[in-house]
């Protein structure tokens, strides 16, 4: 479970975060939604240790992030798997070599070990035939895949994802938004995923929370979104005109 | 302002490159690829530039030095001395800052840019010591092995084309080449070699470090790696000399 406890984070006069304060449950795909520039991604940023919060906590089972010191970081950071939009992949790897690089730098495992859990997780993103393949020989949506490959291949505890569908056709978006979900049941991990996609909505949202204007304006399952009255909240639900024919309906 | 706001950044930066391995396997299979890359890539420029350059300096001091009073064998000495000094430490420094300063700036503020470097940083992976710390060692490494292959190739450059265009006999020049050598000097350019490359490697590391942006800022760092470094090239080329030579 991560939680978060009154974050606020400003960058020179302009404050992008509110205190902020929400839980995120193990096991759930916790969703965070929002129109562009609200503040999703750097709360993110402020929850992984990549930007500082001014305010507030992170707590990570309870173990307060924000209050530990480097080297203690290290140790939570270890638990976590972490999707970025663009993937993110170390482009002078092959798309093996970036799944097994978390494990040659943080396990003892062997040449052979490596390789066995490597093919595994790539198995497991159904990827079974792009080992030897670059980065830049992928497309979009292997790219994500691969990315979750490399994310889970040392069994974090926590998966956060920035923008998993971010310039993938609506197909393969479902693909991985499923394949995020499944990997959250079957090793009970605490998922956060950042997202403005409905769809990804409707389908995997365990728990979503939506931030407006760099607060937390609500929070709710996948179901209460549809019958919400907060008015900001509809207008982001229903802006496509295939969602407003949808309510009226 | 700008100035100490760089330096602080610049030396706050270098603290987090100097800290301990996070794997020392990982560390050495990058040091030796960033051996290759910074300093085997490198030695075909170096070799170029270093024939040519000896046999431009040797042209040159034959004909500055044209009078009955002074010694043929003077173009030698003259040669070797601006070679092994000046030439091979300085000059193939400020190349090297454009073709590997420009290389390391664009490659980790692409990095950078496409989220890697945060990759790193959320892995709990100190990506300031992994990235930059194999740059920096392995140039200072091999930036004086560059240039020992310089100071050889430039001589010989100046005794070729000295004596296939007739300025200097051959006699002359090994005589001149030889006439009061002082081994010093090798320590001098060796030290100079390996200063310059720290500068090139640190600065132009900085400069991709903290990129923001894209594309078009990327390009920008990569420029700016280069003139940076060149520039302080220049300034601690006289600063040694000061220190080491007068």
């Amino acid at each position: 479970m991560i939680e978060v406890k009154n974050i606020s984070k400003s960058f020179g006069e302009r404050q992008v975060l509110h205190n902020i304060s929400s839980v995120f449950e193990q096991g759930k795909t916790n969703l965070i939604i929002g129109e562009s520039g609200q503040g999703k991604t750097v709360l993110m940023k402020c929850m992984v240790g990549l930007l500082e919060a001014d305010s507030g906590d992170v707590l990570y089972d309870g173990r307060n992030f924000s209050a530990m010191s480097l080297k203690d970081k290290k140790t939570i950071r270890k638990e976590i798997g972490m999707l970025f939009q663009g993937g993110a992949l170390f482009d002078s790897m092959t798309v093996e070599e970036n799944v097994v690089f978390p494990l040659s730098m943080f396990t003892n495992m062997s040449e052979a070990e490596k390789r066995e859990r490597a093919n595994f997780c790539l198995a497991r993103v159904n990827l079974p035939n792009a080992s030897n393949l670059f980065p830049s020989e992928l497309s979009g949506g292997m790219k994500k895949r691969v990315a979750i490959a490399r994310a889970i291949s040392v069994q974090p505890k926590y998966l956060f994802c920035d923008e998993p569908n971010s310039g993938l056709d609506p197909r393969t978006s479902i693909v991985i938004d499923n394949l995020i979900q499944e990997i959250t049941v079957e090793y009970n991990i605490t998922t956060i995923v950042i997202t403005h996609d409905m769809n990804s909505v409707l389908e995997i949202g365990d728990s979503v929370a939506f931030i407006y204007k760099g607060e937390k304006w609500w929070q709710g399952t996948k179901k209460e979104i549809l019958d919400t009255d907060n008015p900001e909240l509809l207008d982001f639900v229903y802006a496509s005109k295939f969602m407003k024919e949808l309510r009226n309906k | 302002m700008k100035l100490f706001y760089h330096f602080g950044r610049y030396f706050l930066l270098m603290k987090r490159v100097f800290t301990r391995p996070e794997k020392i396997s990982a560390f050495r299979i990058q040091l030796f690829r960033e051996l290759d890359n910074l300093g085997i890539s490198s030695l075909s420029i170096v070799c170029i530039v270093s024939v040519f350059m000896g046999a431009v300096v040797t042209l040159q001091m034959a004909y500055n030095i044209e009078s009955p009073l002074i010694p043929l064998y003077a173009v030698g000495v003259a040669a070797r001395d601006g070679i092994i000094l000046e030439f091979a430490p300085t000059l193939v420094s400020l190349i090297l800052a454009g073709k590997v300063g420009s290389n390391i700036a664009s490659e980790i503020g692409s990095m950078r840019v496409s989220e890697q470097i945060d990759a790193l940083e959320v892995m709990g992976i100190n990506s300031a010591e992994y990235l930059i710390s194999p740059k920096i060692i392995a140039a200072v490494i091999i930036n004086p092995i560059l240039i020992i292959i310089s100071i050889f190739l430039g001589i010989l450059g100046g005794y070729v084309f000295g004596v296939l265009t007739g300025v200097v006999t051959h006699y002359a020049y090994i005589y001149g080449i030889q006439y009061e050598f002082r081994p010093y000097n090798i320590l001098y350019a060796l030290t100079k070699a390996g200063v310059f490359a720290f500068i090139i490697t640190s600065v132009s590391a900085y400069h991709g470090y903290f990129t923001s942006g894209g594309a078009l800022e990327v390009g920008r760092s990569s420029t700016k790696g280069v003139v940076y470094s060149s520039i302080l090239i220049l300034v601690f080329n006289f600063i040694l000399t000061q220190l080491l030579l007068v």
